[in-house]
């Protein structure tokens, strides 16, 4: 399989804090990629770190072939990668459809005059971005909410919502910060269903979860962090074996 | 409701009582409160041009008053016997729209970083300093002529005569206003419910999560500023027209604060409210002038309070009022109306 992102030497200070020590991993297309670890082991600060929200502080980003400059997140999104929030980050006051249709922002391109001038090509521009915002709530299972505001929805929803709306930016990756975070059994089995239906679209999933159960029973290969450092990387059943990551799950050191 | 069953109908109606309205207006109270009229349609288009920064995009300008004014002083120098030169309005109007467009991606470009009061310091800096620029550039060049300001600005219009009828020139500003006003609206309308609009209102929600959708907040940002500035600055040359003659006076941080209130307590980011706010704030406080001092003769005998600084402290009172018990101004839009049922 070809590679799709390829992390090398990430590096993250936060004052004095190493949020980030050399971490190193690559992504394949079409793969579903976990990363787990303790809290606080930099799991969110690497997100943030490859979707250009935080500046690094050493590294180099390679996706799709190109090295990524990580400077503006739009331009990241505009590459190909989409990402979700751990808390939340919908815009409150707008419909869930409008939630979605902001998300097709960079594959449409109507202009200032083009609004004001109501031209035939924006008119239907704009009903392309309904109709398309539409198939995507429909596709996360939320279609009958599509009016209702987005502060208004359940947790659940909300995170649904969230992932229709990276996946309007037609993401080649698609990455989760905790999807499953507050969800109950029945949600969290619906969410696996959706990732997995993600994937065989044809977009690779990069996923940092807490759920062990659906990470081993989802993930192709998982990462595991520590204090910022990658200690493991492999296929679920071996990472679940090794001894360092459950010394750093159960906080016994390593060494007895 | 008539306006929804037969849009047709419904604009051709309003268009017919915005046509008579200045008549009825006019041979009901006199020609002041025409001129009063004139004078709230400028409001709304100055009030909608900043609805775009704050309603839309979430931006706090407390300077935006400094592009009414960019638009105002382009008009004074463009048709006056300062320089010379007399232009038709048809020409100074989109000058004075570009240039305080660019003026108005001047005060975006250093402050894009900044949000909420922070952004409204930066702002409010910006607007004293458009003010004291124009109240000393009249040295070593005289450009603005200082704090005499410029008089004797060409007029909008001229009064005619139909028919042997005389017909004021406030008749003829007013229609050349709500032609613009009406123009602005759809504009803005326009504007809100397109992709740009969209990406102003994800601005305004969650800036970090509007840049993960892709947008580039920068650009969109410059843009509400621009926009909004070139509103204002067409409503100043309107205002440089009708008045006849401006001086920086006009442009200080009162008056900024005043076209912000006109947003704030019509509904922030819905057009209807910011047309309420803009309409209520203008006629309101001329009410109060004109019966402030009457009333208190009839009451007490004489009058305690000088009508002017009534007309403030009520003015005060009435955002509070609104502040206090309808929190997201008086016509609030759609979506929040439909928060305030909720936690109802
Ligand atoms: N913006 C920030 N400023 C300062 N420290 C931060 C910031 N973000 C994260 N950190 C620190 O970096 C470390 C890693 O945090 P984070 O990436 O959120 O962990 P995780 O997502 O794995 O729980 C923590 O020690 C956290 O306190
Ligand atoms: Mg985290």
């Amino acid at each position: 399989m070809t590679v799709l992102l390829s992390a090398t030497n990430i590096a993250k200070y936060f004052g004095g804090i190493r949020a980030l020590k050399d971490v190193s991993l690559t992504i394949k297309a079409g793969e579903i990629y976990g990363l787990i670890g303790p809290n606080g082991a930099g799991k969110t600060t690497f997100f943030n770190v490859i979707t250009g929200l935080y500046p690094r502080d050493g590294g180099d980003i390679v996706f799709d072939g190109r090295p990524l400059h990580v400077d503006s997140p739009h331009e990241v999104t505009k590459a190909g990668i989409a990402r979700t929030f751990q808390n939340i980050r919908l815009f409150a006051e707008m419909s869930a459809l409008e939630n979605v249709m902001v998300g097709r922002h960079l594959r449409s391109k109507g202009s200032v005059l083009g609004a004001v001038l109501r031209t035939p090509a924006v008119r239907a521009e704009e009903a392309a971005i309904k109709a398309k915002a539409m198939d995507l709530l429909a596709y996360v299972g939320i279609a009958a909410k599509a009016e209702v505001r987005a502060a208004s929805l359940s947790y659940g929803d909300q995170r649904r919502l969230e992932i229709a709306r990276a996946l309007a930016t037609e993401p080649k990756l698609l990455a989760l910060d905790e999807p499953a975070a507050g969800m109950n059994a029945t949600e969290t089995a619906a969410l696996r269903a959706l990732i997995e239906k993600v994937r065989a679209d044809g977009t690779s999933v990069l996923l940092i979860e807490h759920d062990v159960k659906l990470i081993m029973g989802l993930c192709d290969r998982v990462a595991v962090l520590d204090y910022g450092e990658k200690i493991a990387e492999d296929v679920p059943a071996v990472v679940q074996k090794d001894p360092r990551v459950v010394s750093a799950y159960l906080g016994v050191p390593y060494e007895q | 409701m008539l306006l929804n069953k037969s849009p047709r109908i419904g604009i051709a109606l309003i268009g017919i009582a915005l046509a008579i309205l200045p008549f009825l207006i006019g041979m009901s109270f006199g020609n002041a409160w025409i001129r009063m009229l004139d004078f709230a349609l400028l409001y709304i288009m100055l009030a909608l041009g900043l609805n775009i920064v704050v309603g839309f995009a979430g931006l706090l300008d407390l300077g935006y008053i400094a592009f009414y004014a960019v638009g105002a002083y382009i008009y004074a120098l463009l048709a006056s016997p300062h320089f010379g030169l007399h232009w038709p309005l048809w020409a100074i109007l989109p000058v004075g729209a570009l240039v305080a467009g660019v003026f108005g991606m001047l005060l975006g470009a250093p402050t894009l970083r900044l949000r909420g009061d922070y952004l409204a310091i930066v702002t409010l800096g910006f607007g004293e300093i458009i003010r004291i620029f124009l109240n000393n550039l009249n040295a070593p060049v005289n450009i603005t002529n200082g704090p005499k300001g410029i008089a004797g600005i060409d007029p909008l219009a001229k009064s005619i005569e139909i028919f042997g009828y005389q017909l004021h020139s406030l008749y003829l500003i007013y229609y050349l206003f709500v032609a613009l006003a009406v123009l602005i609206i759809v504009v803005t309308l326009r504007l809100e419910n397109s992709r740009l609009g969209r990406a102003w209102v994800a601005i305004r929600e969650d800036e970090i999560a509007a840049k993960a959708c892709g947008i580039n907040t920068r650009n969109v940002k410059l843009l509400a500023f621009a926009l909004g500035a070139s509103f204002g600055g067409v409503a100043g040359g309107l205002f440089a027209g009708f008045q006849q003659f401006v001086s920086p006076e006009s442009f200080g941080l009162f008056e900024s604060i005043m076209v912000l209130c006109m947003v704030v307590l019509g509904g922030m980011g819905n057009i209807p409210g910011v047309i309420l706010g803009a309409v209520v704030l203008t006629v309101l406080p001329e009410l109060f002038r004109h019966w402030a001092g009457p009333m208190q003769v009839a009451l007490f005998g004489q009058t305690y309070i000088d009508p002017e600084s009534m007309r403030l402290l009520l003015f005060g009172i009435a955002l509070i009022l609104v502040m206090r018990f309808r929190p997201m101004g008086l016509l609030p839009s759609a979506r929040r109306k439909a928060e305030l049922v909720e936690h109802a």
